[in-house]
C-alpha cells in the first residue's frame, strides 16, 4: 500500500487520546519537497538578523573586501591588467565570486550545527519531505547570495563600477554566478554532512576552499602568478566564470565560450554533488 | 483482522527480537518490548545500554539489522512515513531552534507536521497556553531556563497529538525542581491516553512516570515488571547505616554482613558509597531484628549517625541485577546549562 501523500495521523481504532481539532493539507509528495524546503528556508532566513556576526558576514564583508581592493591594493590589481582594464571594472566580480564561497560554507555550517542541536533527528522523525532539511538550508543560502551579489554590486557602483551590459547580459552574468552559489552550496552540504563538528566544517572550508578561489582569477590576472600555477589557474572553473561574468558585464576580452564551458561543467557537478548529498544526509542519520 | 491491527487494539508498541550493531559494537542483541495503548513503559539502563539505539529505530530514524518493530499497529521499516504522523519524539538534548522564539519553534514544526498554516498558529498558542510558556511565547529561546527549554520541545512533539510518544531521557541535566514539572507534565499526557515509551537512567524518574519498567543493559532485557515487582526481587527491605568520616569502613562492612548472616541472608553484598559514607544491606526481619543489629554494631564499636530500615529502590534493583550501578552523577554537570 503505497501512498503519494504525507500522512496524517492514522484514525486509530478506538483512539484514547482525544485528537485537537486540526486542519491537515494533502500534498503530493513532489509539492511536499517544495513546501517543506521553504518552511525550512524561512527558518534560516529569520535567524540571519538575530545573528550579528552572520550578518557581518553576508554584508559588511564583501563591501569591507570591495575597498580593501579598490583602495588598498588598487594599483597593484591595475598593473596585472591589460590595458583598457579597470580595476574596479575587474574585481567587483571577484568580491561577489569571493562572497558566493562563504555562502557555501554556510551551507555546510548550517547543516553541522543542526545535526549537532539535535534537530536534524527531530526533522527526520517528522512526517515530512526528507530531502527538504538539505534543501531548505540551500534555497536560503541562494537568497543570501542574491543579497550580497546586489550589495556588492550597488557599492561597487558607488566606487567606480562601470558594466557596459545590457539586460540579457546581466541575466546570464547574475544566472552564472547564482550557478556557481548553487553549486558551491551542495559541496557545503557534503562537507557539513561528512564532518562531526561544526569547528571541522569552518577549518575545511576556510584551509581548502578558500585558496583555492585566490588560485585564479579572482583578484589579479593569472598571468601574473607563477608558471607552475598558471595551467590550473587559468583553467579552473572559478576563473573560466570570472572571466566570463566579466566580459558579460564590462566587456573584458575574452574568447567567449568561457561561459558555455563553465555552465557544462556546474551542471555536470550538480549531477554528481546533489545525489552525494542527499544520501550523505540519510547516512548522516543512521550513524550513532 | 490481521495481526498488525489484533496487536494495535491492546500493544501500541510491539517489538520482537530487534538487533543493531554499529561495526563491531552490538547496540542492541535482540530485545523484546511490548506497551499497551495508554500506558507508560520506562526503558532503564545506564549510558550505552542500548536504550537511545531502540528508540532511534522505533522513531524511524535508524533501520534494524533484524528483528520487527510496530508503532501503533505500523510496520517501521515498511511505512516509515505513517509511523512518522503517528509519533512524537522528545530527544536528549531539546532539539529546538535556540535562535526562533517558541511561538516560531511551534508553528514550524507545525508546518512540518503537514498543519495549515493556520492551524499551524493556533495549535502552537493551544500548546503555549498548556505549558505555561505563554508569556515567553514571543521570545527566542536562547533566553529560555532549561526546563523551559523541555516543555518547549515536548510541546513540539505533542503538535499532532500523537497516539505514541517517546521522551528519550527528558529530564536530563534539569535541575529537581524543573524535573518536577517535567514530571507532572508527563503525567498529564498519559492521563490522555497517550502511550508513552520513556528512557531514563534516573530509577526515581522509572519509578515514579512508569507502569511498567523493562531495564537494558549491554544491549538485552535483564529484568522487567513494575517497579514494585522488581523491588520484590530482591525480598525483603534495606538497613541502611550512615557512619561519621574516618570510620573503618571495612570493618562496618564486615559487621553489616554478619547482621545479614543472622538475617539467614548470607550471601548478601553490601552497598557502600564512601562520599556520604552510608552502607545498605538487605534486611529480612523487619522492625523486630532491628535491636539485635544494633547490638551488634555497637558490639563492633561502630559510632552510627543515622540508621534507617527502608524498602529497596530501584537503584538496589539495577545494582543487583548488573553487578554495578547505574550512573547517575554523571549529568551534573550538564544542569548548570539552567543557568541561562
Amino acid at each position: 500500500m503505497s501512498t503519494n501523500t504525507y500522512p496524517a495521523p492514522t484514525t486509530m481504532p478506538e483512539r484514547h487520546v482525544a485528537a485537537p481539532d486540526l486542519d491537515f493539507v494533502r500534498r503530493s509528495k513532489p509539492v511536499s519537497v517544495i513546501a517543506d524546503s521553504l518552511v525550512l528556508a524561512k527558518r534560516y532566513l529569520k535567524r540571519i538578523p538575530r545573528q550579528p556576526d552572520w550578518l557581518v558576514g553576508v554584508t559588511v564583508m564583501p563591501v569591507m573586501f570591495l575597498l580593501l581592493f579598490r583602495y588598498i591594493f588598487g594599483d597593484t590589481v591595475q598593473a596585472t591588467l591589460p590595458a583598457g582594464v579597470d580595476a574596479v571594472n575587474y574585481l567587483v566580480a571577484g568580491i561577489i565570486v569571493q562572497g558566493i564561497v562563504f555562502g557555501g560554507m554556510n551551507t555546510g555550517l548550517g547543516l553541522a550545527m543542526d545535526s549537532k542541536e539535535g534537530l536534524m533527528d527531530r526533522f527526520a522523525s517528522l512526517p515530512m519531505a526528507r530531502s527538504a532539511v538539505v534543501l531548505g538550508r540551500i534555497l536560503a543560502d541562494m537568497a543570501i547570495a542574491i543579497f550580497t551579489t546586489t550589495i556588492t554590486i550597488l557599492v561597487g557602483l558607488m566606487v567606480g563600477f562601470r558594466p557596459t551590459s545590457d539586460v540579457v547580459d546581466w541575466i546570464a552574468a547574475v544566472g552564472l554566478m547564482l550557478l556557481m552559489a548553487f553549486v558551491l552550496a551542495w559541496i557545503g552540504a557534503i562537507i557539513g554532512l561528512a564532518l562531526k563538528t561544526v569547528e571541522a566544517v569552518n577549518s575545511i572550508g576556510f584551509t581548502f576552499i578558500f585558496p583555492f578561489t585566490f588560485l585564479s582569477s579572482t583578484f589579479i590576472n593569472p598571468d601574473y602568478l607563477p608558471g607552475w600555477l598558471q595551467g590550473f589557474a587559468k583553467n579552473q572553473p572559478f576563473t573560466l566564470l570570472l572571466d566570463a561574468t566579466r566580459s558579460l558585464l564590462t566587456g573584458y576580452p575574452d574568447s567567449g565560450d568561457k561561459g558555455w564551458m563553465v555552465t557544462l561543467y556546474l551542471l555536470l557537478a550538480l549531477v554528481v554533488l546533489v545525489p552525494v548529498a542527499l544520501w550523505m544526509y540519510e547516512r548522516r542519520i543512521s550513524q550513532s | 483482522m490481521s495481526k498488525h491491527q489484533d496487536d494495535w487494539r491492546d500493544a501500541a508498541i510491539v517489538v520482537e527480537g530487534l538487533e543493531k550493531s554499529f561495526g563491531s559494537t552490538q547496540a542492541l542483541c535482540g530485545i523484546d518490548l511490548r506497551v499497551p495503548r495508554g500506558k507508560v513503559l520506562g526503558l532503564l539502563g545506564p549510558n550505552g545500554a542500548g536504550k537511545t539505539t531502540a528508540v532511534r529505530i522505533l522513531t524511524t530514524l535508524l533501520k534494524p539489522d533484524a528483528g520487527r518493530a510496530e508503532v501503533a499497529g505500523i510496520d517501521v521499516v515498511a511505512h516509515p512515513d505513517q509511523v512518522r504522523a503517528n509519533i512524537g519524539l522528545t530527544g536528549q538534548y531539546a532539539a529546538v531552534d535556540e535562535i526562533l522564539t517558541g511561538r516560531e519553534n511551534l508553528i514550524m514544526f507545525g508546518q512540518l507536521y503537514r498543519l495549515s498554516t493556520q492551524s499551524a498558529r493556533e495549535r502552537a498558542d493551544e500548546l503555549l497556553k498548556r505549558f505555561d510558556l505563554a508569556d515567553a511565547a514571543n521570545r527566542t529561546l536562547k533566553t529560555y531556563s532549561g526546563g523551559m527549554r523541555r516543555r518547549l520541545d515536548l510541546a513540539a512533539s505533542l503538535i499532532v497529538s500523537p497516539p505514541v510518544i517517546f521522551l528519550d531521557e527528558p529530564t536530563t541535566g534539569l535541575d529537581p525542581r524543573s524535573r518536577n514539572g517535567m514530571w507532572d507534565v508527563i503525567q498529564d499526557l498519559v492521563s490522555d491516553g497517550t502511550t508513552v515509551l520513556l528512557t531514563t537512567q534516573y530509577l526515581e524518574e522509572a519509578d515514579k512516570l512508569a507502569d511498567n519498567i523493562v531495564v537494558v543493559d549491554h544491549g538485552r532485557v535483564i529484568a522487567e515488571g513494575t517497579a514494585d515487582q522488581l523491588k520484590s526481587q530482591l525480598g525483603g527491605e534495606r538497613l541502611e547505616i550512615s557512619v561519621p568520616s574516618g570510620t573503618d569502613l571495612a570493618l562496618a562492612e564486615r559487621t553489616l554482613l554478619e547482621i545479614a548472616g543472622s538475617n539467614g541472608l548470607a550471601d548478601s553484598e553490601v552497598m557502600i558509597n564512601p562520599e556520604t559514607n552510608q552502607l545498605t544491606v538487605p534486611f529480612a526481619l523487619g522492625g523486630r531484628g532491628l535491636p539485635e543489629a544494633l547490638r551488634r554494631l555497637d558490639a563492633a564499636g561502630l559510632e552510627l549517625t543515622d540508621l534507617a530500615l527502608r524498602r529497596p529502590t530501584l537503584d538496589d534493583v539495577f545494582l543487583t541485577l548488573t553487578g554495578h550501578a547505574a550512573e547517575a552523577e554523571q549529568d551534573d554537570d550538564a544542569s548548570t546549562e539552567n543557568a541561562a
